[in-house]
């Protein structure tokens, strides 16, 4: 499976190859996301284990989210302001600034954000762990890495996108609100009534959180994925990372057209 | 140097015919060797001989592509995932590089095993897992991680937890490597201890052909893909072309006389 030769393949074969690895690693993905959940159902319960890995991939990513939703923000009121303004219509540009943010830039920046910062870092803890044998030592224990290191990491990645997601929504808002409120010198109770107008809990905040959680699992599962059937070199390590930085932002981008196609959202 | 333990002996692990090929490389074609019970045997051999599989073979961590691993009368190589999981209760496995959690301090590592399989309160956790590491010569180091220890004392620290639920068989992959004579020194009568102490059936890979001679009871010499095994002196008496070239780039070219010092001075 590792050890193919390319150099003696024809481009036909080369293809040819090409898609039936694509193949088994979508069926070993599915394989490997069933165990995970299967680790996760069944007792033990790893509480605290959990918990410092919403630490890791939450809280660690806080000053990203904070500072790129601010910026996020403050530009959409910049851009949004001045196009308005050619139809006379800057006073919905808390309803845009919102709606925009809410159904679309949030889930996805943070997504984006999320897996440049913590599903790299997840992907090479465990790329290295593999590495360093810790994953066969605790095998050796009889204790299953699925269970004790990858689904604790897989499910407080899970859980802590949506929360992101809403704090990056509401520090651009903020971010919108300076740019257009204090810069700008639009009245700030239109700004925030246009806003709460134009966004509804039914339609917008509910698909938002569903692209959310649904990239978080895209996003957790490559990372753990990756870095769990890493090989055990340096090499390894990095490639895991990368793979998923690449693969999880592009999984990102894709389902999001997918999500909104197909929901409206 | 034939099938045999040899009298009173009983093998605890055998091999049958085991052969294993990774990506395209075969690395073993027909091994068949035996560990006795209760014996230390060191399996020797060149890099890519083939020996960490070996003990990886043991563990199940691996199986081979057809013969058999047995410990006792179970196959490891036919046992499903549960049993598999089962069977590792009775084995400790020390790994190269410690292979400790470096998320979790080392009183965590070594208490990790208890916690898990036994049903200890934790202050029984606590205070078998602080005798352990002062029986390794660790003692005071649980708060600590274990990137802040050495080499030494890390590999020290996950002996402590590979024998804390008192296995029945201990494999020991390199545990002198990239270790200062000291250390090395450590190791050795630590192990040495445990076996005479507990009786551990012990598996040691190594290169290091001096400690080897001091502790093997039996020696499993690995070359292409097959086994040489019997006692020290027999391998060192041995016309294999590859183990007569082992022992000379050792530059143990009068091995008679260096087997005689070696057992007067081992022996009890």
């Amino acid at each position: 499976m590792n050890q193919t030769d390319f150099s003696q393949m024809g481009p036909v074969q080369k293809l040819g190859h090409r898609s039936i690895m694509l193949a088994v690693h979508l069926g070993s993905v599915v394989l490997f996301f069933g165990q995970v959940l299967r680790a996760l159902v069944m007792p033990r319960y790893r509480v605290r284990r959990f918990v410092n890995d919403c630490f890791d991939a939450g809280v660690l990513s806080l000053p990203i989210i904070c500072l790129s939703g601010l910026t996020v923000g403050a530009v959409l009121g910049l851009q949004g302001y001045y196009n308005l303004a050619r139809f006379g219509a800057e006073g919905s540009l808390g309803a845009v600034v919102g709606l925009s943010l809410v159904r679309e830039l949030g889930p996805v920046l943070t997504a984006l954000l999320f897996t440049g910062r913590a599903a790299s870092a997840t992907a090479a803890e465990i790329a290295s762990m593999v590495t360093t044998e810790q994953l066969d030592g605790l095998r050796m224990m009889s204790i299953d890495p699925l269970d004790f290191v990858v689904s604790p990491k897989l499910l407080a990645m899970v859980a802590v996108i949506p929360l992101l997601n809403a704090l990056f929504i509401c520090f651009a808002i903020f971010g919108g609100y300076l740019v257009g409120v204090s810069y700008l010198g639009l009245d700030g109770g239109q700004y925030i009534s246009s806003l709460e107008g134009a966004v509804d809990l039914e339609n917008d905040i509910s698909g938002s959180v569903l692209k959310s959680v649904v990239f978080g699992l895209l996003v957790a599962t490559v990372a753990t994925y990756r870095g769990y059937t890493s090989e055990p070199t340096a090499a390894g390590v990095s490639a895991a990372t990368t793979s998923t930085v690449v693969i999880g932002s592009v999984c990102v981008l894709l389902s999001d057209y997918v999500i909104t196609a197909l929901w409206g959202v | 140097m034939d099938g045999h333990p040899g009298a009173g002996a009983e093998f605890r692990i055998v091999f049958d015919g085991v052969h294993l090929t990774r990506g395209r490389r075969s690395v073993f074609s027909g091994l068949s060797c035996g560990f006795v019970r209760g014996e230390i045997t060191v399996v020797l051999g060149g890099s890519g001989a083939g020996k960490s599989t070996l003990l990886r073979l043991i563990g199940g961590l691996i199986r081979p592509d057809s013969g058999s691993v047995r410990i006792g009368r179970r196959d490891v190589a036919r046992l499903s995932q549960r049993e598999i999981f089962e069977q590792r209760e009775m084995i400790g496995m020390l790994f190269q590089g410690g292979a400790l959690l470096d998320s979790m301090t080392i009183f965590e590592n070594v208490a990790l095993p208890l916690l898990e399989h036994t049903d200890l309160a934790p202050q029984d956790v606590a205070e078998e897992v602080s005798r352990r590491l002062a029986a390794v010569g660790l003692p005071g180091t649980e708060e600590l991680y274990p990137r802040q220890l050495s080499g030494g004392m890390a590999r020290r620290a996950a002996l402590a937890r590979a024998i804390v639920t008192d296995p029945e068989i201990l494999l020991c992959d390199e545990p002198f490597s990239g270790l200062d004579p000291v250390n090395v020194r450590r190791i050795e009568s630590l192990l040495v201890e445990l076996n005479q102490r507990l009786g551990l059936t012990m598996l040691v890979t190594s290169h290091h052909l001096e400690s080897t001679l001091r502790m093997a009871g039996r020696i499993v010499f690995l070359t292409e893909g097959v086994a040489v095994y019997g006692t020290p002196r027999e391998i060192l008496a041995s016309e294999e072309p590859e183990i007569v070239e082992f022992l000379a780039a050792e530059g143990r070219a009068p091995a008679s006389e260096l087997l005689g010092d070696e057992r007067a001075e081992g022996a009890p």
